[in-house]
């Protein structure tokens, strides 16, 4: 700024273009880049809303004439949503509860502990996240069979309450918590367990709501291994009873959209309610250490 | 400061390894049941001959592994699946790191701008993939649609620029983007790089508020162009996130399953074009029961990504700039 004060008249004119075309290329560039992203979520949208003559025309035509909301109730009602809906809710709030016990009293033991095969067990623990998950699905799935589970909540439960990247992360954040505080609180009589109860989880909010987070999310979409263990409809989650409700429904795309709507529809809500702490949480995740 | 005897140091510390047991126990028994096991049991698995279906397991060896790579489906699994990350990981972090850049330019509308892009991630694979689906249908898609019109402005500008001499220069006609094999693999990448770009974009960002400010202003008083700041103090000092970006696409690049059978309701697509290691895995573990085979087949898969992280960590040592 304080340079192009000293530039002749002519000059400084052709910099205040230049910056000009500039910010409008940036802006041109970005909103472009934005617009193209969130177009398949309104064409997914409109589409849903649309008579089915409307859905087959040869031209781009963005809105219906008059929405269709009855395609959401015809699309809802060709398929038993309501009991995917709850057994989705059902089990992804249920691992997210447990998985953040869990991965709390572990990463807290990681943190703040000294013990026997400490380091070992960290590398072993971190090791798996090396591993594809789909290395682990044959041998899962037999022990499934074995456990009687197939077709059960415990099979879509239990075995996603652990996870060693929500360990690691609440390790961190934990570690970074002042150890003066623990060690002083210990002297004065104060439990470990309590500690952790009183002090560590309540200073540790937005990495629990992280962690909480990416668990609803992940179980909530997660498809392959509720695909494998369910044969019934009772049981199905929401992206799987929507591959189903695809092969009957074939190519009426206004009734696929409503339904993509509204599989969409909890987590886009959840999303936008806590962007902030969203954003922040991949955002941590990318700062290891 | 108390002097405390070895003994009651080594009491201490075997009363906290017990107490930290104790803590580490729900942990460690899902994990003991559900990773350390299985990891174990697939490698056992996949020397034998095993059809879920029958009792006995025969022990054979490396024979399942001999016949995967004699197996002319699987190394088109192998092809598709590389053909995928070759063209997915480039692009995503490439475009990821430009917007992530020119998001952190000083512009006004930076937080909605970020949500656009990052929507996508956090929907789900099925109900997007179903979206693309209509996105790439032939006749009503939006996708041709929206190339049909684009040629058709083209045609009308060089019509008007040339004054009517040159017509048509892009004759654009319906493309098949699901039937055709050679779109399989393409309509893939351009549907992950549009769900996994936001994600890439913030972590990308985190990285860049840890470049110093004061460096680039450094630069522009010793007459760098943005261009040469961005080589030489953007690009080495956002190593380490770059670094981290690569290897979580490339793992998660390996695993590609839910938008191929999706996209091609539960088909590898045409031709088996969208057919990868995963679906692979898949098809032959719960379509044909052959859990050996298919953890053999689990089991290179591994090796692959494997060999690509270490490729990567070597690679890193060089190039990655930490600081302290």
């Amino acid at each position: 700024m304080a340079r192009t004060g000293m530039l002749p008249e002519n000059q400084m004119w052709q910099y205040r273009v230049r910056k000009l075309i500039k910010r409008f290329l940036l802006y041109a560039v970005l909103i472009g880049g934005a617009l193209v992203m969130i177009t398949p979520f309104v064409w997914m949208i409109t589409s849903s809303l649309k008579a089915p003559h409307e859905i087959s025309l040869k031209y781009i035509k963005w809105l219906p004439e008059a929405p269709q909301w009855r395609n959401y109730k015809v699309a809802w009602d060709a398929a038993p949503f309501a009991m995917y809906f709850k057994n989705s809710f059902f089990i992804a709030f249920v691992v997210m509860i447990i998985e953040v016990v869990f991965s709390s009293l572990a990463a807290y033991a990681f943190a703040k502990m000294n013990f026997f095969g400490k380091n070992v067990l960290f590398v072993l623990f971190l090791g798996t996240m090396m591993i594809p998950g789909e290395v682990m699905l044959i041998p899962n799935y037999i022990t499934m069979v074995n456990f009687g589970w197939i077709d059960t909540y415990y099979a879509l439960i239990i075995p996603w309450t652990v996870s060693v990247f929500s360990i690691f992360l609440l390790r961190q954040f934990f570690m970074s918590i002042p150890h003066e505080l623990f060690e002083a609180a210990i002297l004065d009589g104060c439990g470990k367990f309590k500690y952790l109860i009183m002090v560590m989880l309540p200073l540790s909010k937005p990495a629990l709501v992280t962690v909480m987070l990416f668990k609803f999310i992940g179980s909530w979409n997660s498809f392959l291994w509720v695909l494998i263990m369910t044969n019934t409809p009772t049981m199905r989650t929401i992206p799987v009873g929507l591959t189903y409700f695809v092969s009957d429904v074939g190519t009426q795309y206004n009734y696929l959209m409503a339904a993509s709507t509204f599989a969409m529809a909890p987590i886009l809500i959840l999303f936008l309610l806590l962007q902030k702490q969203f954003i922040q949480g991949v955002a941590r995740t990318g700062l290891k250490g | 400061m108390l002097r405390i005897s070895a003994e009651m140091k080594t009491k201490k510390y075997w009363k906290e390894t017990f107490e930290a047991y104790l803590y580490l126990l729900p942990a460690f028994v899902i994990l003991g049941m559900f990773s350390f096991y299985p990891v174990v049991k697939s490698v056992i698995i996949s020397f034998h001959d095993w059809h879920l279906l029958r009792k006995e397991q025969y022990f054979i060896g490396f024979e399942n592994y001999q016949k995967l790579l004699n197996d002319k489906t699987f190394l088109m699994a192998i092809s598709n699946t590389f053909r995928y990350v070759i063209g997915f990981v480039p692009i995503s972090i490439c475009l990821a790191l430009i917007i992530a850049v020119l998001l952190n330019s000083k512009i006004r509308f930076r937080g909605t701008l970020r949500l656009a892009y990052f929507l996508p991630w956090v929907t789900s694979s099925v109900a997007i993939s179903m979206v693309w689906r209509w996105i790439y249908n032939q006749h009503y898609g939006l996708l041709n649609m929206a190339l049909a019109s684009i040629a058709n402005f083209v045609n009308s500008l060089v019509e008007v620029v040339t004054l009517g001499n040159v017509a048509q220069i892009w004759e654009f006609s319906n493309i098949n983007w699901l039937m055709e094999p050679r779109w399989t693999i393409i309509n893939i990448v351009i549907i992950s790089v549009w769900k996994s770009i936001g994600y890439y974009v913030v972590i990308f960002l985190a990285g860049l508020q840890n470049v110093p400010n004061d460096l680039y202003e450094a630069a522009e008083v010793d007459g760098a162009s943005p261009w040469q700041s961005f080589w030489k103090i953007t690009l080495p000092l956002i190593s380490p996130t770059t670094f981290f970006i690569s290897i979580i696409a490339i793992i998660g690049a390996f695993k590609l399953f839910t938008e191929i059978y999706v996209l091609y309701t539960g088909n590898p697509g045409p031709l088996s074009s969208g057919l990868t290691i995963v679906y692979y895995v898949y098809r032959n573990a719960f379509e044909r029961y052959r859990m050996g085979y298919a953890s053999a087949a689990a089991y290179l898969l591994f090796a692959i990504i494997f060999v690509f992280t270490l490729i990567q960590m070597y690679a890193s040592k060089r190039r990655v700039h930490y600081d302290s």
